[in-house]
């Protein structure tokens, strides 16, 4: 059981990497080539082929996919916080990439996060509710 | 015009969320990452109502947060929609029957208050 414990928080780490980065990157790409104003109901349609906006789209199913493998296995009320610490990357981000100022609100907000996320993940396995009986049967 | 916005996006975002949860785990522990087995996981998950639904509800909260991004900023977009995460635990341990401990309880009302302290 603790080789099965194991196993799932390694996994659980890799997914939770790729969740959070492919949606800090997606939704950084996405605001990038937002324009303006989305006038007409076309507008959110065409937007979509702009490259910038394709590239935060493209993320953002990578992101959706990774998310929905990660909850295969892992608690939502684990997913949920673990994955919350993209907040913090997106503020780093805007640290070393684009130069912003980090004020003190800021780094008090990060300093929660990450301690949010030490407690859920330090203090539980990424699985307690156990699957349905017939859950896995292969090509159901 | 905001407020109506965050209302549907949160909605949205937390119905399609615990449907995702809820259908993801009644197919059970995705553990082949080959391409060939990522397409049969991905055919089985299209005939799964759970993840249907889920994706429908996740596509209506990405057009409602496409039309707030144009509205207003994300400083003001990410804040509003950390509630999603109080209603997300709270439905985790009824409707998923999860077993929410003290410490992800403690862990997410500090993820929640670090949110709005990033994003206000």
């Amino acid at each position: 059981m603790t080789h099965e414990h194991e196993r799932l928080r390694i996994k659980t780490w890799i997914f939770a990497v790729v969740v959070v980065s492919s949606n800090v990157f997606g939704n950084f790409f996405l605001k990038l080539g937002m324009p303006p104003t989305l006038a007409t109901p076309l507008d959110y349609i065409t937007v979509l082929f702009h490259p910038w906006v394709a590239l935060g789209v493209l993320l953002l199913i990578v992101w959706l996919m990774s998310r929905m493998a990660l909850l295969s296995w892992a608690d939502l009320s684990y997913v949920l916080p673990v994955t919350s610490v993209g907040y913090v990357l997106v503020a780093v981000v805007g640290k070393f990439l684009l130069n912003e100022q980090i004020t003190m609100k800021r780094w008090s907000g990060i300093g929660l996060i990450v301690a949010g996320v030490a407690l859920v993940s330090g203090g539980s396995v990424p699985q307690t509710a156990h699957p349905q009986p017939n859950a896995a049967r292969p090509g159901q | 015009m905001r407020w109506l916005l965050i209302g549907i996006i949160v909605a949205a975002t937390t119905v399609g969320e615990v449907l995702q949860a809820a259908g993801m785990r009644r197919h059970g522990e995705i553990r082949d990452f080959r391409p060939g087995a990522i397409g049969r996981a991905l055919a089985v998950l299209a005939r799964n109502r759970f993840v249907i639904a889920a994706v429908a509800a996740m596509a209506v909260s990405f057009f409602a947060y496409l039309a707030l991004l144009t509205i207003s900023e994300l400083s003001f977009a990410v804040p509003a929609t950390a509630v999603t995460y109080v209603l997300e635990t709270v439905l985790a341990k009824y409707v998923l029957k999860e077993h929410v401990n003290w410490l992800r309880w403690v862990g997410a009302s500090l993820v929640i208050c670090g949110v709005a302290l990033v994003s206000l």
